[in-house]
Order: C-alpha cells, then sequence, then structure tokens
C-alpha cells in the first residue's frame, strides 16, 4: 500500500501519509494513508475507538502526529496549529458543536468573517456592522437566513450544526473536516443536513472528509468510504464495495464481539 | 420569584437612596469648634480606642471650664479603615462639609504621612498625634504639619543611651520589615555607635510585620551569639517572639532593649508571660503615687473603670494641645492656628511641652524603665521619664533632615 | 549540624498550621468549586474559640479537648455559611460565590470584635509542653515536637478518609461529575454540607492548634490568606499531599530564608510559587485541568448590543449632570464622584478582562497600584512633570501585564488565577520591602497635580474626561472586532482556534489593555491623593474590584462600573457607623441572594419579567445538555480532582 498512495500527492486536494499517532505506547492510529480528490465526499468510518477523532486532530493541528505527514494541495502541513490550517483552507465542524454562544447567530458568521478579512486586531468599527450582507449570504446558504438576530444559546441542536457548518465555510475552504455531522440529531433532520452539505459541496466544487456512525447517511452521501479498525485502515473503496467487504463485514457490521473487545482497547478517539 | 426581584430593586433603592441622603446633607459649622479626628478605629481598634477615650476625657474638662476662647470643643472620629487613600477622602470631607478647624489622629504612619501631605498642599493645620515616622517632621516635613508623640529616633536615642552604659559589644536586632522597623534600627545604630563607637551589629533580622516566623528568627539570632538584642517588634508578633524566646533560652545571659514593648498596649496581653529584665520604653500609669500623671490616671480610671494606655495620655495630650493652640490664636483662622503650633507651651500630665520651632516636633518625651513581672502582670520598674526635647539631634542637624523648612 | 536539625524541626512544626488551613481550603474547593475567601476568616474563629475554651477547660486533656471542640464549633459554623449563604447561590455563574465569602469574611471580623474584643489574646501554652528537648545540644520546643507528629496523623485519616470510605468515594466523584453523583440518587446538597464542614474544622482546628505559639488576633484572616493560597496552588488544587508537602516546602525554606536571607520574609513564598508552577504549571501534584470537564454553571450572557439613541441620551444626560457637579453640588460631593470615578475606571478594566475575556484575575491592583506608582516613582525620583508621569503610568502597567499576562495565559482557571494573585503579591512584596526606592510602607507622598488642575473642580473635569472617556473606550472596544475575539476566545477557544483567531495572542492583549487602563486609573488616583502606599497594590484591593463586578453582574456590558458607583456610595455612608463592616458584608450577602445574576443582570431579568421578553434563554429549553458542554470557556474556574 505504501509504494501506490505517494504517486501524486499534489493532485489530491489532501493528502495523508503514514500518519501515526500513540499516546504512551497505546497506538492510538497506525500507519494511515489516503487521499482526497476535488469535489470528493469521503466518508471515514469506524467502530467507537478506531482513531477516527484522534485522526481528524491530527490532520486539524489539534494534536501533532508521531509520525507521518499530511498535505493540503502539496503543500506539508502536518502540524501547523489549527488556525494555521484553517488559513490554508481547510473548514472543520466538532462532534461537540462550538459555536459562541454569547452572540446572535449572525454575529458567529460575522466572527469567523472578520477573522477570514483578517480584522481581528481592528478596535475602531462595530463589529456587528461588518460583513453583514456575506454573513446573510452564508446563513441563505445553510437555511438558516430567518434566525439571523436569535441568540446562539437558545438554538435547537439542528441548527447549531447547521451554523457551523456555515461558520466552516467562511474563509472559503477547499476541503471540509466533518467530525460526525449528524450525532445526537433526529433522522429526518440527519438526512435534510447531508443533502445540505452535499448540495454546497457541489455548488463549491469542495472536497470534504467526515466520519459518521450512521450507515445510511454514509451509503446515501459518500463517494468513497475508508475503514478504520484499531487505528489501522483496514479498507477504503466505493460504497458497493465497502459493503461487500469481507474483512469490513466482519469487523464492523458483524457482530457485537468486535466492539465488545474495541472498548476495552479504547484510546481517546 | 417575582417578589423576590422586586425587593431586590427597593433594597437597591433604598441603598442607593440613603447613600444619596448622606452625602448631600449639608451640615456646617454652627457654635462648637469642631476638630477632624482620623483613626483606624476598626484596623486598630485596640489602639485606637484608648486614644479616643483619653480625647473625650480632656474634652470633657475643656468644656467643662467653658471650652475655648468661649466656644465648645468638639471632635468629629471618623474611621479610615487604615487606608491613606480612604482618610485623604474623610480629609477633605472634613474641611470642606464639616467645616473642621484642623486635623488630628492616625496611628499608622504611612497614614499620618498621606494626611501630612494632604494638609501641605490644602494649607490646613495638622496634628499627628500619634504616628512615629521620623520623617514625618524632618524629610517630608512642612509647615502645616505638627507631631504630638516622641517619635521613633528619640525613643530609639534613649534606649541606646541605656545600651551604652552596659559592656555590651556584639548586638543583634529584630525589626518588622517595613518603613517604621527599618527607621528604628537606623536609629538606635545611629545613636549607638555614636556613643560606643567600639559596638558592631552581627544580625539583623526583618520578620515581615505581623507574619512573623518567630522559632526560626530566635534560632537565627541565636547563632549570631550576640551579647545584647535590640527589638522593635510589636502587637502579636512581639507576644511570638517572647515566648519562642524565652522557651529557647535566647534572652538567658543578654541585655534586651524593646522599643515601644513596655507600653501597657503591648505589656498586657503578655500577662504572665512578659519578658523580665528588658529595657524598654513604655508608659508605668501603675506606679505614678502624686501630681499631674497621677491626676491623670485617677480622672480616666474614675470615667472609663479600666487602666489608661499610652494612648489614652496622648489622646488626651492632643486635645489639650489644640486647645492650647486655638486659645493662643485666638480665633480658628487657620494662619492664626498654625503659627499658634510654633514653640507653643502645653501643660500635660507628664509636664511641660513645647511644640519646636525647628522642627513642629513636641518635646514630649517617655518613659524608660526595666520590665518584670508582678502579680501574672508585666511591668515596668526603675523607670524615669526622659525629656525629648533631650534625645533630638543639634538644630543644625535638624535643618538639613529637614529640607522643606527653610 | 544540630542547628540544621533544629532548623528543620522548627520549619516541620510551622507547616502543621499550614497545612490544616489549606487542606481545608483545598478539599471546599475540590468539590464545590467555590474559592473560599472566608476561609482565613475559619481560621480566626477556630482561634478565639480555641482561646475562650481553654480558659474554661483545664489541664492537658482540656488543652485538647479544646483544640478539638474548636475545630467542631468553626465546622458548625462553617454548615451554618454554607447553608444561609452558598446553597442560595450554587446556580449563580461561575465564581459568584467568592462574593458572598466575601461577606461573610466582613461579617465575622466585626462579630469576633465585638464577642472578643480588640486587643490581641495571646493563646495559653500547652500543658505539659511547655519546656524544651536538646537535639544536639539544640532547644527544640515540646510543642513543635507534637505538630510534627501530629500532622502526618491528620493526612493520613484525610487521605483514608477520601480514598478508602464510602463518603470520600462520594466526594472523589462529585470532584469528577457532581451530575453524575446526582444521578447516583445521593443528595449533592448534604455532600456540600458536609465538605464544608470537614474544611471549616480543619481552619479552625488550625487557628486553635496555633494558639501555644501565638494567639488570637483580628488581623489573622487577611494574613493567612495568601499563604494558604500559595500553599494550595504549589501543592495543586484539591490534593491533599500535595497541600502537606506544599506546607512543608513553603515553612522550611523559609526557616532558612529568615536565617540567611532575613531581608527575604515576605517574597520568598511567592519566588518560590512562581518557580514550581513555571515548572509544573499545575503545582507538584495537581492534575492538568481539562477545558470544559465540569461543565458550566449558568447561562450564558446574552448577546451585546451598541447603545441605542435611548441609551446613548441616557449617558450624555448623566455625562452633563456629572460636568454639572461642581456647580450645584457640595465640594465634597465632587471629591467623592472623582473617587466613584475613579474606582469605576479600575473596575471597568477588571470587568473588561473578566467578564468579556473570562480571565479571571486575582491580582489586577497590581496594574491600579502600578500605574499609581509608576507616576509617584518619576515625580518623586525624576521629578518629571504630572503630565509627564501620567502618560507613562499606563505605559509602566501596561508594560508589567504584558509579563504578567505572558507568565499567566500558559494556564487556565483557577491556576491563572491564583498565579495572577501570586505576582500581584510578589510586586506589592517588592514595594513594600524596598523602602529605598518606593519609600515601603511610608510610600511617596506630595505627588499633587500640575497647577493647571490643582483645583478640585478641574481636577475632577479631568477625572470625568479620563475616567469616563476610558470606560467608554473600554465599552466600545468590546463591540469591536477585537472584543469579538475576546469573547469568541472565551465562548469556545476550540472554534477560535479552528477558524484562525490565535486566541492566547488575544487574550494577552486584552490582559494588557486592561492592565493599561487600570494603571489610567491609578495615575487619577495618585494625583487626586497626593500620595500612594503599598496598600493600593495589595489583596484587599484586588478583592474590591472583584467584588464590585460580581456584584454588579459579570455577564452584562455594564456590571463593573455600576458595581463599583454602588459599593463606593453604599461604603462612604455605611462607613460613618461603628459596626460597618458587618452591615456592610450583611447587605453583601443579602444581594448576592437576592440578584445573583448581579445588579444590572438581575434588575434585567425584572425587566423582562415585567415587560416579558422572547428571548430569554431561562424560559426556552432548546439545548441539549450537548451544547452546554460545548461552552468551554477557558475562564470557567476548573482544577484537578480531590486526590
Amino acid at each position: 500500500m505504501n509504494g501506490e498512495v505517494a504517486t501524486d500527492i499534489s493532485n489530491a486536494v489532501l493528502a495523508v501519509q503514514g500518519l501515526s499517532k500513540s499516546f504512551g505506547g497505546i497506538h492510538a492510529v497506525t500507519d494511515v494513508h489516503f487521499q482526497i480528490a476535488k469535489g470528493e465526499l469521503l466518508a471515514m468510518i469506524g467502530p467507537n475507538g478506531a482513531g477516527k477523532t484522534t485522526c481528524f486532530n491530527m490532520l486539524m493541528g489539534q494534536l501533532s502526529p508521531t509520525n507521518g505527514s499530511v498535505f493540503l494541495m502539496g503543500e506539508n502541513i502536518t502540524g501547523m496549529k489549527p488556525r494555521k490550517v484553517w488559513r490554508k483552507g481547510v473548514g472543520r465542524t466538532f462532534q461537540i458543536t462550538g459555536t459562541y454562544q454569547s452572540m446572535t447567530v449572525i454575529e458567529n458568521i460575522q466572527m469567523a468573517l472578520i477573522s477570514h478579512h483578517r480584522k481581528l486586531y481592528s478596535i475602531r468599527p462595530y463589529a456587528t456592522r461588518l460583513y453583514r450582507e456575506e454573513a446573510m449570504s452564508l446563513l441563505e446558504l445553510v437555511g438558516m437566513a430567518e434566525q439571523a438576530e436569535r441568540a446562539c444559546a437558545i438554538l435547537a441542536y439542528g441548527d447549531l450544526k447547521r451554523l457551523e457548518l456555515a461558520i466552516a465555510l467562511c474563509h472559503q475552504p477547499q476541503l471540509l473536516l466533518m467530525d460526525e455531522p449528524t450525532a445526537g440529531m433526529a433522522p429526518r433532520e440527519r438526512i435534510a443536513l447531508m443533502q445540505l452539505t452535499a448540495d454546497i459541496v457541489q455548488e463549491k466544487n469542495l472536497s470534504v472528509l467526515f466520519t459518521e456512525h450512521d450507515m445510511d447517511v454514509v451509503f446515501a452521501h459518500a463517494h468513497r468510504v475508508m475503514v478504520l479498525n484499531r487505528g489501522q485502515l483496514i479498507a477504503n473503496g466505493s460504497v458497493e464495495q465497502i459493503r461487500h467487504d469481507a474483512t469490513v463485514r466482519e469487523v464492523y457490521l458483524g457482530g457485537g464481539s468486535v466492539f465488545a473487545d474495541e472498548t476495552v482497547g479504547d484510546v481517546r478517539a | 420569584m417575582k417578589m423576590k426581584k422586586s425587593v431586590v430593586a427597593i433594597v437597591m433603592a433604598a441603598v442607593v437612596a440613603v447613600g444619596l441622603m448622606g452625602t448631600s446633607q449639608a451640615t456646617f459649622a454652627a457654635d462648637p469648634i469642631k476638630i477632624g479626628e482620623i483613626n483606624h478605629y476598626k484596623r486598630m481598634a485596640a489602639f485606637a480606642g484608648p486614644y479616643k477615650n483619653g480625647i473625650e476625657l480632656a474634652l470633657g474638662e475643656i468644656n467643662d471650664a467653658g471650652g475655648v476662647i468661649g466656644q465648645p470643643l468638639e471632635f468629629i472620629y471618623r474611621d479610615d479603615q487604615g487606608k491613606p487613600g480612604e482618610a485623604i477622602k474623610i480629609a477633605e470631607e472634613l474641611v470642606s462639609r464639616e467645616g473642621v478647624a484642623m486635623l488630628t489622629g492616625t496611628i499608622l504612619s504611612n497614614v499620618g504621612l498621606a494626611i501630612s501631605s494632604f494638609a501641605a498642599e490644602k494649607k490646613v493645620v495638622y496634628l499627628a498625634s500619634e504616628p512615629l515616622a521620623d520623617g514625618l517632621v524632618w524629610e517630608k516635613g512642612n509647615d502645616y504639619t505638627f507631631r504630638l508623640r516622641a517619635s521613633t529616633y528619640m525613643q530609639a536615642a534613649m534606649l541606646a543611651e541605656a545600651a551604652a552604659k552596659t559592656d555590651a559589644v556584639k548586638y543583634a536586632t529584630i525589626a518588622p520589615n517595613y518603613a517604621y522597623g527599618k527607621d528604628a534600627v537606623a536609629a538606635f545604630k545611629k545613636a549607638l555607635t555614636a556613643l560606643r563607637p567600639d559596638v558592631e551589629f552581627v544580625a539583623e533580622q526583618w520578620p515581615a510585620v505581623f507574619k512573623i516566623d518567630a522559632g526560626a528568627e530566635v534560632q537565627a539570632l541565636e547563632r549570631a551569639k550576640p551579647d545584647a538584642i535590640y527589638n522593635v517588634t510589636f502587637g502579636g508578633d512581639v507576644a511570638k517572639f517572647v515566648r519562642e524566646g524565652t522557651t529557647r533560652g535566647l534572652f538567658d545571659g543578654r541585655h534586651v532593649y524593646g522599643l515601644l514593648t513596655g507600653e501597657p498596649e503591648y505589656l498586657e496581653p503578655l500577662a504572665d508571660e512578659a519578658p523580665e529584665g528588658w529595657t524598654v520604653t513604655g508608659y508605668p500609669w501603675y506606679d505614678f503615687e502624686e501630681g499631674a500623671n497621677k491626676v491623670f490616671v485617677d480622672a480616666y480610671m474614675a470615667k472609663y473603670d479600666e487602666s489608661p494606655k499610652i494612648g489614652s495620655l496622648v489622646g488626651y495630650m492632643t486635645a489639650q494641645s489644640i486647645a492650647a493652640a486655638i486659645t493662643r490664636a485666638g480665633s480658628t483662622d487657620m494662619e492664626a492656628l498654625r503659627t499658634a503650633f510654633i514653640g507653643l507651651d502645653v501643660d500635660t500630665p507628664i509636664g511641660a511641652i513645647q511644640f519646636r520651632e525647628q522642627d513642629h516636633q513636641s518635646t514630649m518625651g517617655a518613659f524608660v524603665g526595666t520590665t518584670t513581672v508582678v502579680d501574672g502582670k508585666g511591668v515596668m520598674v526603675d523607670w524615669s521619664y526622659k525629656d525629648g526635647a533631650s534625645y533630638l539631634p543639634s538644630d543644625e542637624e535638624v535643618a538639613k533632615l529637614r529640607p522643606a523648612s527653610n | 549540624m544540630g542547628l540544621f536539625i533544629a532548623q528543620l524541626l522548627t520549619g516541620l512544626a510551622n507547616a502543621a498550621t499550614l497545612f490544616l488551613v489549606a487542606s481545608g481550603l483545598s478539599l471546599i474547593f475540590g468539590v464545590t468549586r467555590i474559592v473560599n475567601f472566608a476561609h482565613g476568616s475559619f481560621y480566626m474563629l477556630g482561634a478565639f474559640a480555641g482561646y475562650s475554651l481553654m480558659q474554661v477547660l483545664p489541664g492537658a486533656i482540656g488543652f485538647w479537648a479544646s483544640v478539638l471542640l474548636s475545630g467542631l464549633i468553626v465546622g458548625v459554623i462553617g454548615v451554618i455559611v454554607e447553608i444561609l449563604v452558598l446553597r442560595p447561590v450554587y446556580k449563580a455563574p461561575e465564581l459568584f460565590q467568592l462574593v458572598a465569602t466575601f461577606g461573610v469574611i466582613l461579617v465575622i471580623q466585626d462579630l469576633a470584635l465585638m464577642i472578643w474584643g480588640a486587643e490581641d489574646l495571646l493563646g495559653p501554652r500547652a500543658p505539659g509542653l511547655k519546656g524544651v528537648v536538646r537535639i544536639m545540644g539544640e532547644p527544640v520546643p515540646k510543642y513543635d515536637l507534637a505538630l510534627i507528629a501530629i500532622t502526618p496523623f491528620v493526612l493520613f485519616g484525610l487521605w483514608y478518609l477520601i480514598t478508602r470510605t464510602r463518603v470520600g468515594v462520594l466526594v472523589r466523584a462529585a470532584t469528577q461529575d457532581r451530575e453524575m453523583v446526582a444521578a447516583l440518587g445521593v443528595n449533592q446538597s448534604w455532600l456540600f454540607t458536609g465538605v464544608f464542614f470537614l474544611g471549616a474544622a480543619l481552619a479552625g482546628l488550625g487557628g486553635a492548634i496555633q494558639l501555644p505559639k501565638g494567639g488570637a488576633d483580628l488581623l489573622m484572616d487577611f494574613n493567612i490568606l495568601a499563604a494558604i493560597f500559595v500553599v494550595v496552588v504549589i501543592g495543586g488544587m484539591g490534593s491533599l499531599p500535595g497541600a502537606y508537602i506544599a506546607a512543608v516546602l513553603i515553612s522550611v525554606l523559609n526557616v532558612f530564608g529568615v536565617s540567611y536571607l532575613p531581608q527575604s520574609t515576605l517574597v520568598l513564598m511567592f519566588v518560590v510559587m512562581a518557580v514550581v508552577l513555571t515548572i509544573r504549571p499545575y503545582g507538584l501534584l495537581g492534575r492538568e485541568e481539562v477545558v470544559g470537564e465540569h461543565g458550566q454553571v449558568g447561562e450564558p450572557e446574552r448577546p451585546i448590543k451598541p447603545a441605542g439613541t435611548k441609551a446613548r441620551l441616557l449617558v450624555g444626560a448623566l455625562l452633563i449632570a456629572l460636568l454639572a457637579l461642581p456647580a450645584v453640588g457640595s465640594h465634597f460631593l465632587v471629591i467623592l464622584a472623582t473617587d466613584i470615578i475613579i474606582f469605576c475606571l479600575f473596575a471597568a478594566s477588571l470587568h473588561f478582562l473578566l467578564g468579556l475575556g473570562g480571565l479571571v484575575s486575582f491580582g489586577h491592583a497590581a496594574y491600579f497600584g502600578g500605574g499609581a506608582y509608576v507616576a509617584g516613582l518619576l515625580v518623586t525620583h525624576a521629578h518629571a512633570p504630572m503630565e509627564l508621569a501620567f502618560l507613562l503610568a499606563p505605559v509602566g502597567a501596561g508594560l508589567a501585564a504584558v509579563i504578567v499576562g505572558w507568565l499567566c495565559l500558559r494556564l487556565t482557571g483557577v491556576y491563572f488565577a491564583m498565579l495572577t494573585l501570586a505576582l500581584a503579591q510578589l510586586l506589592w512584596s517588592l514595594v513594600f520591602q524596598w523602602d529605598e526606592f518606593t519609600g515601603g510602607d511610608d510610600g511617596l507622598v506630595d505627588i499633587w497635580p500640575a497647577s493647571w488642575l490643582s483645583e478640585s473642580n478641574s481636577y475632577f473635569y479631568f477625572t470625568v474626561i479620563v475616567g469616563v472617556g476610558g470606560i467608554i473606550l473600554l465599552r466600545h472596544i468590546a463591540h469591536s472586532p477585537f472584543g469579538y475575539a475576546l469573547r469568541a476566545s472565551r465562548d469556545s477557544q476550540r472554534q477560535a482556534e479552528a477558524t484562525g483567531i490565535n486566541t492566547k495572542r488575544v487574550q494577552w492583549m486584552a490582559f494588557t489593555l486592561a492592565g493599561a487602563l487600570a494603571g489610567v486609573s491609578g495615575a487619577l488616583f495618585v494625583f487626586s491623593k497626593g500620595s500612594v502606599f503599598p496598600n493600593e497594590l495589595e489583596i484587599a484591593k484586588s478583592f474590591d474590584a472583584l467584588i464590585v463586578v460580581f456584584l454588579g453582574g459579570v455577564k452584562t456590558l455594564s456590571g463593573g462600573v455600576v458595581g463599583a458607583a454602588s459599593l463606593e456610595l453604599v461604603k462612604d455612608y455605611l462607613t460613618r457607623f461603628e459596626y460597618w463592616r458587618l452591615t456592610l458584608g450583611l447587605l453583601i450577602i443579602v444581594v448576592v441572594i437576592l440578584a445573583p445574576h448581579g445588579i444590572v443582570g438581575s434588575l434585567r431579568k425584572l425587566y423582562d419579567k415585567v415587560f416579558g421578553s422572547n428571548d430569554d434563554p431561562d424560559s426556552t429549553g432548546l439545548n441539549t445538555p450537548g451544547t452546554t458542554q460545548s461552552r468551554d470557556m477557558p475562564g470557567g474556574v476548573s482544577g484537578g480532582g480531590v486526590s
């Protein structure tokens, strides 16, 4: 597997090579390789503790890898701080939403736009008057325009997820990293949110890497699926291939025994 | 819930309203001559209480005799929480709203210095009754500030005089690590080496004020093996120091000199653990058998049913001095009052004192004696009263020390 | 060698009291997350109670019974405080409870004065333990040896209680996850009460057991406060063995410091703390706190809006009223207003940091006093004109804030707060002891304004322009992109970092700005009073600002200013009465209980209740528990558990 991936990192939006992370001798992620092409929706699945979030945190710079490298549009971004990675064009949403609770919905977007326009240290203008139209059009994009002036603290959970998606789009990213985008949502909401994401991705020709537990969501929207187990990539292919992959079935879809084993060896994924 | 909130509103409204009333009620001086008295009534209650009693005793006598220049004398007491900034605010209020004739008060030197600076800037007479800092009349002295009590330098010089008579050569000092302690050590060193150039100082201990680590200080002093020890710690610190020192035998066979240690404020709490054989400055009220001292002590005990402290005496003399100054000035005009204080003679329980022309320091002296324990109480014996006038530097030296006066 | 051993033993004996009191503080914080400012008061009460008991209980048995009874009595007082004062405000915003404990300090101070009088009480000596034992020729008091022997037993007893009993398991569980314990059917409020009992009892025990080495006086409460905070932080918040090690470390080093560096007595403790925290940011045995681990108490603040026309008119009217004050009010009213404006600016600068930044600084007086001292020193030593000194004051204070901010912002939550406190104390002790330069306790005097401002009225106008200008500036910055970035860093550091915001730098700049503006208020102060003294830098001054910010309402923009103005007015009135501290303390407690969102916050809620508002987060419960967790405010105090 090693040789084939290194072919052409400059063509891929994201290229990951030999990524590994260990916490005090416990291997959370081991030698993971993959690439994401322009416009591709790539799902990363795996049981609890498979290393998905660790992987995400390394891509985004929250964690620095023990080994391996991450390339964005051919540029090595390994170990860069999250804010630098963001500046390079990677947007991110969190498994547990991280919005600014003391601001209104539109101010959450404006905040990200202020950062995008590098006006963070300005003390002259009123922040609420900056980039309102730009923020409004992003809110329209995610269907939140009506709630623009509401306090973020009183939003329903699904709306927070949409808001976070809009925030992630503020810096006109090439790539979106979405950690469990539909976790904690009602089934109908899940489908709606993923449909929205898919539409945006198509419209803006973005690439997306997301992790997901709900197989319906994965099989409905992903262009390609990677399966992680115990920190290792055990499969990487089209939805059809993964559906019928024997190893995946055994490890992931097969039985509870694997799940039980996993939780024993659980390392903060 | 709603009711609770409206209670808040009412409470707040009431608080604000009361606060505004308190500040807008302008009452101007009517008949009595008012004196603004600022002190640390809360922070140093054990000291300020007897002091206030002393003032009240004197006021009673003065007003019974017809007051001063035909008007009753009245003190307005205000608490400054021991904060200089607060004291300034109160001084402003006393002067502008209460229309006081002059200011007096404070025990802590730093508050005294703050009021003194204010007095010079706003041209108000200030009688610093109790603060001891030398700077008050010397380095930072000014035309409007006068000081009653014998200063750090004077009391240290009295002890140095006693120390010079012994054959002790190696001295150790222990003093709180702040301005007062440092002044007191410097003054003692200066006075002692002037009398006895052969002495040497083998250790200087500087515990943090009111945070003494007595055991460690005693060990450190013991390590230096001095012939004699000069103590400046006071209050709770001296209690801890005496106890640890006695327990560990630090004072055995050594001369010890204690600045202020003989004052009832510090000696009484030690009860039967009061040190024995220390040479100290203080106030032996229990020993007076006749004369003005006795008259004052009797009057005080009759009125308050408690024994007087040094603060009581200072308070009494404060009121006396102010009354004398107003009488001499013939009015409460500020300049007249200021001039009246210069060279003012006052007859007090401890004898005649004078507010010196050269530095505005009064010649009030101190009692120097030896401590011992009698009936479970620490007392001074073999004491004598030292007139303050004899323990001040020469006039030329004072002139150099006091740049502002010329 | 003998001396060395004897000194070591002195240090160990001194550690006993420090450990007892600090372990109680650590325990209370570990379980209830309350920073108990009144802990020093419990210690003081223990000393007074012990003194009184020892007067009536005779002999050695009486002595030790008195020590234990004092612990018990203070424990019960702790319970009363917890039930009456703290229980009503557990749901209030983070750290709000410390305001209540501050009220308790004031009440206890006056009650102790009423009961025991003003004189220092010398503690009775322990019967049977009055003498010394000669160890290698050096005298060691027997009571010291008793203390050295007792402390490890107390430590072991506590350790056993916490690690080996069911109660202890619950206590530890509560430090990790309070809701979980509640879900297990444990009555959480009784658990808290129990912990308060234990913590207060330990403080009382510490107060009583030190009697033979000292006594009881009314300044004990504040005198021990800084030391026990230092011990708890060096040991690691919530760690009992850590508290023991730290108490021993501090005490032993102090004994040697007294001998070999006698001038170092105040500074040493803080230097040790700074060194330890530099090497181990979470204390010797503390564990790194996980941001947001404990969830947050209370609702988030509401979105802010630039002032509307109505508000602007109101502020304009107030300003005109202020400017007209010299013409209509008395001279003293002008002086009082000057003081209040200065304090308001100081409070507003802390509020900027605390409210918008979520950065709880316990040492903000360092910049107020720092600014005042910079100006004072320039005038005193360089004979600088007032104008120049005034301009350089905020620069100096800002520089101090740059350094302190850099050191402290590596930490979060309560460790941040404690380090700011320690560094402020370090600065205070430098100013206090370096009297050749700073004048020490005698301060700097004769620092009056230039002649064009020497009239009270003109200085008042100057204060209005600079002070109100500063407040308006801070308020404007709150609405600026920088202010938003600061709030974003507080609301969700994760999201902020993931959207390109350098949160540490934003916070560092805010810290500096707040410091500089506190420096401006300090400069206004020094020229209005003509003098400055070390007490403008001390803990009590920092607490004053902290109290008014919370009292006014942390989560409102005007909280700091309103709180400062109200408290100054009330204080000016109350201090005319004899027992004003009791009254003020009770008033603070009443306000805390009735207005848990601060004066402004609670008034606004009242307004909403009366006139209705549909955007009240209280009335809509749409958020899932997950979203509450996501408010990972770094400013929220959290720390290690009890171990």
